[in-house]
């Protein structure tokens, strides 16, 4: 087993890994830029090392400062959580390179799937559907033509190194084919320095499904069940849940025997998962495979009883899976949602800064996966998710009413977040029935602006009304008796000065 | 006895509010209803009420447009205002000796400042401009006087109650 994990990468997922190593009774190196040096992360590690200033392509993104770190405290491998460097097969080639081990699959898996043309004609060797459409990069516009007018509109242009939605045009008919090409394939050469772009048949507002597998390094493999990821925006995932509420057990076979096929032509090895698009008629195609740990993992977690990173690191020091396939058993549901730090009443767009308030919560059935506390900077640098609150329940109707329940409890302030939207998704009706696909999101958000402004509990409103004025009461006293609130705890003497700044704020407003 | 006039969701309630002899307890009249109020600060902007055997932990937030109110799972927006107070204030504001520090409201950049060190402004005169979220606000300075220092660099990114200048 290792003896010291250097893991290269911050927020939640470092804290995940820091604990899976504590576990294990691993050592644990963190990495942190300028802005991250009191982040949760680097207070949990046992060690942290200064990788440069906060842009990332300067520090977590920098191969060589990570592997100089790696050398200089002794770390015998890597975790690169997930985003960052995670799925850069050169970075996972530079380790290997330096003596140390990539916690992940051999970089050549790692290349075939990154390319999603490459993945794609190995799918067709393997025998896994997929959407129909090219498995080249498009040679012309006429080329692009017969291919669409084949399947039939509305078609799919997607960048051959793509990813995050760059690159990708959605074309209804012939007539805005050329136009839709050529925006696609400029795009695509300017965000991936490669303009090839491949063409597929439209799902309309699919279903989104992924399979977990995970395999050793002996040639051992299995499926860990199904992820529902379909409650998505800007193609970022909000909300996941295990197991789907449309597969059935027979179709979670045929799922599982598909993605581990997948995986093994790619001859893959640690935690990976294969994403599908799913049809109306529960029809699956292959979308693309993700070389890495997903975020939603907990969920997998939950109902499988397994802990996935204490396997990764596991499967990396070369020990075997430690049960079959048949050994796999699912039970209960359970719930994702994922906070992030954005401005619900600004599109969310996000939304960093200072966290003044956290109030966490906790009981039967939650688990909080943060990578932040009350105090904390969010920085304006990185990926706005602050934290995982997941619910588990002996079947759905439970894990949704635990999970409503934390989201109760749950309170932060100082920054906006995205915990009311949640509130919103699991009272829905649609949600509740489990029928949910990709254009949900948007069609709630749609459908709550028309909700807001409806007349709330006269009696709450009331309450408030005496809350606020004893707050102001309670302020003047603190600030007559010179910060004595600064005995409540960790802030207290900064929210007290805040609080004298608003109340000047205020003071000078009404002046005007 | 302190008359307070707060606003909740643009409705206005007439409080007054007294502490009682007992920690933690108020007298309060709400619109010209007595109530007997149980309410202890159990963290910074965490309220602990009792009312009537009924337990509400309410929750504070300081956004960009002023206060924020938490009852379980709604928030309402509130103003509160203090007429005595006020006037305490403003009188303090005219006659206001020594250095006033002006300070971020939120938290964005620092995209300029109107104005240089040892320069003279007016009560109400921008001074820096914050850009959060694609916005620009403009920081006034409270008083009239001297920009004794400009306290952050111009791009420089700022949380609430940062420091961007003081005026003397």
């Amino acid at each position: 087993m290792f003896k010291k994990i250097l893991i290269a990468n911050r927020g939640e997922i470092a804290v995940r890994v820091i604990r899976a190593c504590h576990e294990l009774g691993i050592r644990c190196s963190a990495v942190y830029s300028d802005v991250d040096r009191t982040a949760l992360h680097v207070l949990k590690a046992d060690e942290a090392y200064p990788i440069g200033p906060a842009a990332a392509a300067e520090s977590y993104l920098d191969i060589q400062k990570i592997l100089d770190v790696a050398k200089r405290c002794g770390a015998d491998a890597i975790h690169p959580g997930y985003g960052f460097l995670s799925e850069n097969a050169k970075f996972a080639r530079a380790c290997t390179d330096a003596g140390v081990k990539f916690i992940g699959p051999a970089a050549a898996a790692m290349e075939m799937m990154g390319s999603k043309i490459r993945a794609r004609q190995e799918m067709e060797t393997a025998g896994v559907p997929f959407v129909p459409g090219t498995s080249c990069p498009l040679e012309s516009v006429r080329h692009a033509k017969q291919v669409a007018a084949k399947i039939g509109y509305p078609i799919m242009l997607k960048a051959v190194a793509g990813g995050g939605g760059k690159g990708m045009r959605l074309v209804s008919g012939p007539k805005e084919l050329q136009t839709a090409l050529e925006a696609a394939q400029s795009e695509a050469q300017r965000a991936f320095g490669d303009g090839d772009v491949y063409l597929e048949k439209a799902m309309l507002n699919p279903r989104h499904i992924e399979m977990q597998v995970l395999a050793d390094e002996h040639g051992n493999m299995v499926y860990l069940g199904e992820r529902e990821c379909s409650i998505q925006r800007r193609h970022q995932k909000v909300l996941e849940e295990a197991p789907s509420p449309l597969v059935d057990p027979d179709m979670r076979r045929r799922m599982g025997e598909g993605a581990v096929r997948v995986a093994k032509a790619a001859d893959y090895s640690n935690a990976g998962t294969v994403e599908f698009l799913v049809d109306s008629e529960k029809n699956f195609y292959f979308l693309e495979m993700n070389t890495r740990l997903q975020v939603e993992h907990p969920v997998t977690e939950l109902i499988t009883g397994l802990d996935l990173v204490d396997l990764q690191i596991r499967i990396a020091a070369g020990e075997k899976l430690p049960f079959r396939q048949e050994d796999v058993v699912i039970r209960g549901h359970a719930i994702e949602c994922r906070i992030y730090a954005e401005d619900p009443d600004n599109n969310y767009f996000p939304s960093p800064g200072r966290i003044t308030t956290l109030l966490a919560p906790a009981g039967p059935g939650i688990r909080l996966d943060s990578g932040v506390y009350e105090g904390c900077a969010v920085p304006i640098d990185y990926d706005p998710l602050l934290a995982k609150l997941i619910g588990h329940g002996q079947n759905r109707p439970q894990a949704i009413s635990r999970l409503a329940r934390a989201l109760g409890e749950y309170f932060v302030a100082g920054i906006k977040t995205n915990l009311a939207l949640f509130q919103r998704i699991l009272a829905d009706e649609d949600f509740r029935s489990g029928k949910i696909d990709t254009g949900y999101l948007e069609r709630i958000l749609e459908s709550n602006r028309d909700r807001e402004g409806k007349p709330e509990k006269k009696e709450d409103a009331a309450i408030a009304a005496i809350a606020a004025a004893v707050f102001a009461r309670l302020d003047v006293t603190s600030t007559a008796s010179n910060g004595s609130t600064s005995n409540h705890g960790t802030g207290t003497a900064n929210a007290s000065a805040i609080a004298s700044v608003w109340k000047k704020a205020a003071r000078v407003d009404a002046l005007r | 006895m302190m008359i307070y006039n707060v606003t909740i969701n643009g409705a206005v309630y007439r409080l007054d509010l007294a502490p009682d002899r007992a920690a933690g307890r108020w007298h309060c009249q709400l619109d010209g209803r007595q109530l007997q109020v149980d309410a202890v600060l159990a963290q910074p902007d965490v309220l602990s009420v009792l009312i009537d055997g009924n337990a509400y932990e309410i929750r504070r937030e300081r956004v960009e447009t002023g206060l924020r109110i938490w009852v379980g799972h709604k928030s309402y927006t509130a103003e509160v205002r203090d007429p005595r107070s006020l006037r305490g204030a403003t009188a303090r504001a005219d006659s206001g000796k020594g250095a006033r520090q002006l300070v971020a409201p939120m938290p964005g950049k620092v995209v300029r400042f109107l104005v240089a060190e040892n320069s003279q402004v007016e009560v109400g005169q921008g001074v820096a401009v914050v850009e959060a979220m694609k916005m620009q606000n403009e920081i006034k300075s409270p008083k009239k006087g001297i920009v004794l220092k400009l306290a952050v660099a111009e791009g420089a990114a700022v949380n609430v109650g940062d420091v961007l200048a003081i005026v003397e």
